[in-house]
């Protein structure tokens, strides 16, 4: 393995990493409006925390879906084929949860309910299937030598993945109720915490059976011990912090831990996976390997300078971004969108 | 049917659909950012109002053509993964410089522009819908770097049974690329001022029910989109005429084809204006011929043949081996003079609309037959674009890399029919809704008018943003 292939793996888990804690508070937002609001300006409320940022949020998939593609082909070929189905329903979700925010902003006040389902169920059904497809993934799928991934349904749908689906969903919606109470005033933001407290304790549980499935489902716990036991370890560290900080009112902290939760899962199944990018259960000769599945060293190279020049003015105007919009969305004054 | 023709069939549905708002909102962007722009040179509130109005559907054709984007990007990896292994180490290269360069910028610009209206100076605020266009024109430049590559491969080597880059450069400085991205830059812009325009005319002819700064507004819009409209289909014009050279060269079975040639021309060659062929029997069954016209075109001579398809046949065989590589030729020959006719149409429009609606004698907003015919062009851009883009890709067959690898040789081997079928049928679900919502708002828009939105505005104080804590109570 080359010192390019081992910086894209690497560059293609934080972009996920990032995906999962920008867009994951945006899921969680946009389940929250029709969980969580109890009326139209609770809902415009809380679809104006992120109206300005969810869309540059979601480049962060756009870019970790390119970056595949350009840095590991047969791996970009074999997952998005072999997950036919499920990113079908991933797309979907994506479509109609991104029309839902301009949509429902023209729409007539009879017909603005239907937007604010859609962005709701839209928003649950992405982070439902990415937690599906990551945690099915690292059990081993059928690939054969070409790489061509012909599973039947419980290779898809197993324990493991449902709550692996769960846990994701429900990670990203605790996130979202944690963001929603840094951002807005009023009873909704008591409201959020309420909720959120109300379901950490949910989410012990959740991680506590992932955790177990995940020791009987992969080999995680043979091939990457430490790692895994110090993410996972890192995973209920860090939503006892959350829980303890939303506690104590300490909502910057509580969001951060949320989203650092989410990080450490992304970090988890890629040190977990890690060389192997899917796992043969036909026979370990057909793993597709970081080693094997790569562009030429002369496409990684020319990639790595134009991520490396890049990234630094995304990441530059993107803060910038937070920092114009850091205002609190106040139940007084919502212009809404 | 087959996962080739299911998975083809997707692709074009889901392209077609796509490009029916990557243009509107290229086009619609940049009518809105000159808007706004004059709105701060001229201090003039009313350039504001335009600005505000129009982007409420610059925005909604943005939305539409953002999440009708991502299947573009998924599509590959699902239905055509022997193509992704075969061209991933090209193709993959410019669609992530996309997303980082120019997803980036647009989303978050568009994000700042639309919620600091009044909060920002306005000398600020209209960067950032400037900073959205240049966004969007990136975004068409890189992803033509790829279909660039599809149509003439460049800057690459075959190894371990792949296409391999081995040149960044030429693969970005193909002279495909532009060709094809002023061309399509030039088409969206052209869409942008025409559509604007046409949508004006056609809230114009309610004349009666238009409030004194409605009919103002969509005057003045009326005006502003035929000066794009004009600077636009001139600029595609003359694209369009390299373009047509380069493709000569390069992809002659496509030129042939879409004259609807299959014997080599008369020197000097004669041009077909309308034709139809019988595709079986490979050969003419009518056609109406304007004599030198093809040699004019090709060579700007008055002389010149130009070859045909049967003869290109023969050498491609000999080149590639056996196999069928003649396109659907009807399809290429009428989708060609359906983007070049409509492209005249809207040229002609543009110039005889600004002469009628000129400051000295402005008839065209008191005879509704004028007013009809600007309304009715807003849907000839939405054709050519389309007719254009089909012409471009159905010329490539049989190939989706030309000379490299085939479409049949393409498609996911992993996937079935049953699949594709599913989500043939929930694109085209969706997109009926999606459409028809779509239509339905940009009407709900135009008829409400401008002076509604800005009574529906709240007013905020402005604030600088540099200034540290303005933001925070």
């Amino acid at each position: 393995m080359s010192n390019l292939q081992l910086f894209w793996y690497i560059l293609i888990g934080v972009l996920f990493a990032g995906f999962f804690f920008l867009e994951g508070f945006d899921f969680g937002v946009g389940m929250s409006v029709k969980t969580l609001a109890h009326n139209e300006k609770e809902e415009d409320q809380l679809i104006e925390t992120i109206g300005p940022v969810w869309d540059g949020n979601e480049v962060w998939l756009v870019t970790a879906g390119g970056a595949m593609f350009a840095s590991f082909p047969y791996w970009y070929a074999s997952l998005f084929s072999g997950y036919y189905l499920i990113l079908l329903l991933v797309l979907v979700g994506l479509i109609i949860r991104g029309v839902s925010f301009e949509f429902r902003h023209h729409m007539p006040a009879d017909k603005r309910w239907i937007w604010g389902w859609t962005l709701s169920i839209g928003s649950l059904i992405v982070p439902f299937c990415f937690g599906l497809l990551f945690t099915s993934l690292v059990q081993g799928m059928p690939i054969n030598a070409n790489g061509d991934l012909s599973a039947t349904f419980t290779d898809y749908v197993n324990p493991l993945s449902i709550v692996g689906g769960v846990a994701l969903t429900l990670l990203s919606y605790l996130h979202g109720l944690n963001y929603i109470s840094l951002k807005t005033t009023g009873p909704i933001r008591t409201r959020a915490r309420n909720y959120a407290q109300a379901l950490y304790g949910v989410a012990y549980v959740g991680l506590a059976a992932f955790a177990i499935l995940l020791y009987f489902n992969t080999d995680f716990f043979e091939v990457r011990l430490t790692s895994t036991v110090i993410f996972l370890a890192l995973m209920i560290i860090l939503t006892v912090v959350a829980n303890l900080a939303l506690f104590k009112g300490k909502e910057t902290t509580a969001f951060l831990a949320s989203g650092l939760t989410l990080v450490s899962l992304v970090a988890l199944l890629f040190t977990g996976l890690f060389p192997r990018l899917i796992i043969s259960s036909i026979s370990p000769e057909y793993d597709l390997l970081i080693e094997n599945a790569s562009s030429s060293p002369y496409t990684l190279k020319i990639m790595s300078f134009v991520a490396i020049g890049l990234l630094p003015f995304v990441l530059g105007y993107t803060i910038w971004s937070y920092y114009i919009f850091r205002k609190r969305i106040k139940h007084t004054n919502v212009a809404g969108y | 049917m087959d996962i080739v023709t299911l998975a083809r069939i997707q692709f074009a549905m889901t392209t077609v659909f796509h490009y029916f708002f990557v243009p509107f909102s290229i086009g619609t962007g940049l009518v809105v950012a000159i808007m706004e722009t004059l709105y701060v040179t001229k201090k003039d509130e009313f350039y504001k109002k335009m600005a505000k109005f129009w982007g409420n559907i610059f925005l909604l054709s943005f939305a539409v053509g953002v999440v009708t984007g991502l299947i573009q990007e998924f599509q590959f990896g699902m239905n055509w993964s022997e193509y992704s292994r075969f061209m991933g180490d090209i193709f993959g290269a410019p669609l992530a410089v996309e997303a980082l360069l120019a997803f980036f910028l647009e989303s978050t610009f568009l994000g700042l522009w639309m919620f600091t209206w009044d909060k920002v100076s306005p000398k600020l605020h209209v960067v950032f819908m400037w900073l959205v266009f240049v966004g969007s024109m990136m975004s068409a430049f890189w992803i033509l770097v790829a279909n660039s590559f599809m149509q003439h491969p460049v800057g690459y080597t075959i190894n371990n049974g792949r296409a391999e880059m081995n040149d960044f450069v030429a693969l970005v400085t193909n002279p495909k690329v532009m060709y094809e991205f002023s061309h399509v830059i030039a088409g969206a812009i052209t869409l942008g001022g025409i559509a604007v325009a046409g949508m004006a005319a056609f809230r114009l002819l309610k004349k009666d029910s238009l409030t004194e700064l409605s009919r103002t507004v969509y005057q003045k819009s009326l005006r502003v989109g035929l000066w794009v409209g004009l600077v636009g289909s001139v600029a595609v014009l003359a694209a369009g005429d390299f373009q047509m050279k380069a493709m000569l060269e390069t992809q002659p079975m496509k030129f042939a084809a879409a004259e609807g040639l299959y014997e080599d021309s008369e020197d000097p060659a004669a041009w077909t204006l309308v034709a139809w062929m019988n595709e079986k029997e490979k050969e003419r069954v009518f056609g109406i011929e304007v004599p030198y016209v093809l040699s004019i075109l090709s060579y700007h001579e008055l002389s010149g043949s130009v070859d045909g398809m049967n003869t290109i046949n023969e050498r491609l065989i000999e080149e590639y081996g056996e196999r069928n590589y003649f396109p659907p030729v009807n399809a290429l020959f009428w989708n060609f003079r359906v983007m070049a006719g409509f492209g005249m149409l809207m040229l002609m429009v543009s110039i005889v609309g600004l002469f009628f609606t000129r400051k000295k004698k402005p008839i065209l907003y008191e005879k509704p037959w004028m007013l009809w015919i600007v309304a009715l062009t807003t849907f000839a851009p939405f054709l050519a674009n389309t007719a254009g883009w089909l012409l471009t890709e159905l010329g490539r067959y049989p190939w989706t890399a030309y000379g490299l690898f085939t479409i049949e040789e393409s498609v996911s081997p992993n996937v079935s029919a049953t699949s594709l079928l599913i989500s043939n049928i929930s694109y085209f679900t969706l997109f009926t809704i999606l459409g028809s919502v779509m239509v339905y708002l940009v009407i709900r828009t135009l008829k409400k008018g401008p002076d509604v939105l800005e009574a529906a505005e709240h007013e905020e104080p402005t604030i600088d943003p540099f200034a540290g804590g303005a933001f925070n109570e």
